[in-house]
């Protein structure tokens, strides 16, 4: 499969498909991010995710179109507007799932799974009535289009880095607050021990509340982000679900560092066989491989000891 | 069939005999033939049901991924009936005659060396049960035996179901593609698509679905069954106690993918077409909820489940395409957090007691009294 490419080609296109991976990379970390809280945290499995991020990507639709009409001056900067916005949009629907949904589930985890899945049924239906059955798109203001010729092969388009750039400073908020934050101590108490962190005065359902609109909220980041790369359709996030279970699962769930890495070897792995294999092809030997990591190592590759 | 006061007890006998009573006479005489090949279509997830009644309800492993055996197992039969379809006469036509046609669209001389053993009719039959089983038995032995389990090997085996449904879609030569396995026409020589061939298969497949109904009542008495049940509840104390608990889940789990199968392979022959959009994550999760609204404690539950269930969206889809989707969403969050039994459990709970009530103060009323009324029996 190498064959007909000399070795600059090769250098060009594995960097130019790296960095599409890195676009793909960035996605799979936003999203994964807020699985991996909430799944490590309260062992929920969400399958009502990628119906969060596509919320995060329908607001900021309305976002751009908002903003074209009534203050057109606006518009370069819109897209730090409706990332707010998005974030605080699926963060609320997250906290009333959580309070509606999710903490009557809390002994049941194989239960949250198809309860969550009827909820992402009843959101797509939703999206579909409101928004319609058609992609949208919305269009970038002028500063991130284009791309930067790195060298004579080699183009890296200006919106894939400032997702990148996105990804990272998200990534390092999580952690901060995760890390040394006292609501994150909190967290991570919970995480460890659940009966001991109420016992020395947590309140653990309220952190619950919180970590799930927490999760939700990145998951409506990673949906305005997500809206520079790709068209948003009712049904776009079903696409990312699996991917992105497959992403916190192999990391090692709630590992922070693990889901990471394992999102940039899944995604850089998926962009360079795209570009030698077809697209399908592809996407089958990046999953068949997963499987049978986590065959061989259930617990993924960073593994938190947890006393169970 | 023996059935006696210690396989079936009393309200289980009278669950037999309703649904047999209903599934051989009712419908078949009160339906007109398109709508009876629809209850046959909604039977064959009943088979699916029932495999998850054992896997889920009572071994406690949900798989997310029995749309992959239910497509193995009618692949295996839509693969027989198909080379049957393209002999050389019929495709003659074409630039390779004796081909499928979908073969020769992707430019493909010959016959691929897995589609040469299904021109024989045994081996097909023979596929439909142990392609699906030595492939459950390689996922559960490699999952079961190094104790992945709950909501992991869910994760897993919907992560199979969806690299299932891309392979078939993308390796168009060798599946169909995304329209999958279509024109399908005889079965060793008997033509499928008449109405006639249509009730007989009815029948055939009611005959099958009793027989499943029957080895999953025999599975769930014996031994083995209460060690499913102990597993699910206390699983460490099972091990500890010296038995095999990977062995265990990894025969509930080929039984299930077995089930399944039958079910799929009987679809292919009532439908005329076997297609991914049967294989993947969603109708993979469907096939659970099915299992879920009629009671995943309840084999006679898991039938109830698939018809009810099916017979709603048909006739919802029909009239109100938007509504459905709202209504399964409401019913899987319904079921999930009101009704963990579902309606073998309302039925169990609500209706039962009163039927018992009424029968201790008045003479016992025939079985078939309280049947009519299409309530579900445990």
């Amino acid at each position: 499969m190498f064959g007909d490419y000399s070795f600059s080609d090769l250098g060009a296109i594995l960097a130019m498909q790296g960095f599409a991976g890195l676009i793909l990379f960035s996605v799979y970390v936003l999203m994964a991010l807020g699985l991996a809280i909430i799944f490590g945290q309260m062992g929920v499995i969400n399958m009502a995710h990628g119906e969060f991020m596509i919320l995060g990507a329908y607001v900021t639709w309305m976002t751009s179109n908002t903003v074209q009409h009534i203050a057109p001056w606006l518009f370069p900067g819109y897209f730090f507007i409706a990332m707010i916005l998005a974030f605080i949009a699926s963060g609320a629907l997250g906290m009333l799932v959580e309070w509606a949904l999710i903490r009557h589930l809390y002994k049941r985890p194989l239960d949250t799974l198809l309860a969550t899945w009827g909820l992402s049924l009843i959101l797509q239906q939703a999206y579909r009535s409101i928004f319609g059955a058609r992609e949208v798109g919305v269009e970038l203001p002028e500063w991130m289009m284009g791309s930067w010729q790195a060298t004579d092969s080699i183009q890296i388009p200006i919106n894939g880095m400032f997702v990148m750039a996105l990804t990272i400073l998200i990534t390092i908020a999580v952690a901060y607050v995760l890390f040394w934050s006292s609501w994150g101590k909190q967290v991570r108490a919970v995480v460890q021990n659940r009966v001991m962190a109420g016992a020395v005065g947590i309140n653990t359902e309220k952190v619950d509340r919180y970590t799930f609109a927490l999760g939700c909220g990145i998951a409506g980041i990673a949906g305005s982000a997500f809206t520079m790369i790709g068209s948003t359709g009712p049904t776009a996030g079903q696409l990312y679900i699996v991917d992105t279970f497959l992403v916190v699962v192999f990391g090692g769930a709630a590992s922070l560092f693990g889901t990471i890495a394992s999102a940039f070897s899944i995604s850089q792995t998926q962009s360079t066989l795209e570009f030698f294999l077809s697209g399908s092809m592809a996407k089958v030997i990046t999953l068949l491989t997963i499987v049978a990591i986590l065959m061989v190592r259930p617990q993924g590759l960073f593994a938190l000891k947890v006393r169970k | 069939m023996i059935i006696n006061s210690r396989f079936f007890n009393r309200s289980e006998l009278v669950g037999f005999l309703a649904l047999a009573l209903l599934l051989f006479l009712v419908l078949p005489l009160s339906l007109d033939i398109f709508r009876l090949n629809l209850v046959a279509k909604y039977l064959t997830y009943a088979f699916v049901g029932i495999g998850l009644v054992l896997c889920w309800g009572y071994g406690g492993i949900l798989s997310l991924g029995q749309g992959v055996f239910f497509g193995l197992g009618g692949y295996c039969m839509a693969m027989y009936l198909k080379l049957e379809a393209s002999s050389v006469a019929n495709t003659k036509i074409q630039s390779t005659p004796g081909i499928p046609d979908f073969m020769d669209w992707n430019q493909l001389t010959s016959l691929p060396f897995f589609w040469k053993p299904f021109h024989s009719f045994p081996v097909a039959l023979i596929a439909i049960i142990v392609v699906p089983a030595i492939f459950s038995f390689i996922i559960g032995a490699a999952m079961f035996k190094r104790r992945v389990g709950g909501v992991y090997f869910a994760i897993i085996t919907q992560a199979i179901a969806a690299i299932m449904t891309i392979l078939i879609v993308g390796q168009q030569g060798y599946t169909g593609g995304i329209n999958g396995i279509t024109d399908l026409r005889t079965l060793h020589g008997w033509d499928i698509r008449t109405d006639h061939a249509k009730y007989i298969l009815y029948f055939v497949e009611v005959v099958l679905l009793f027989g499943c109904i029957v080895a999953a009542q025999f599975i769930r008495l014996t031994k083995l069954g209460r060690i499913l049940v102990a597993m699910r509840e206390q699983e460490d104390r099972v091990r500890f106690s010296g038995y095999s608990v990977a062995n265990f889940k990894i025969f509930a789990f080929c039984a299930a993918a077995v089930f399944a199968a039958i079910g799929g392979a009987m679809f292919t022959l009532e439908v005329g077409f076997m297609s991914p959009s049967f294989v993947g994550i969603v109708p993979s999760i469907e096939m659970v909820i099915y299992t879920a609204v009629g009671g995943r404690m309840s084999i006679f539950g898991a039938v109830w489940g698939a018809l009810l269930v099916n017979f709603a969206k048909t006739s919802l889809s029909e009239s109100f395409p938007q509504l459905w989707l709202f209504g399964l969403g409401a019913l899987f969050i319904a079921v999930v957090l009101a009704f963990p039994n579902g309606l073998s459990g309302i039925w169990a709970d609500h209706v039962q007691p009163r039927i018992d009530r009424l029968l201790a103060s008045r003479k016992p009323k025939p079985a078939a009294g309280y049947v009519a009324d299409g309530a579900p029996a445990e």
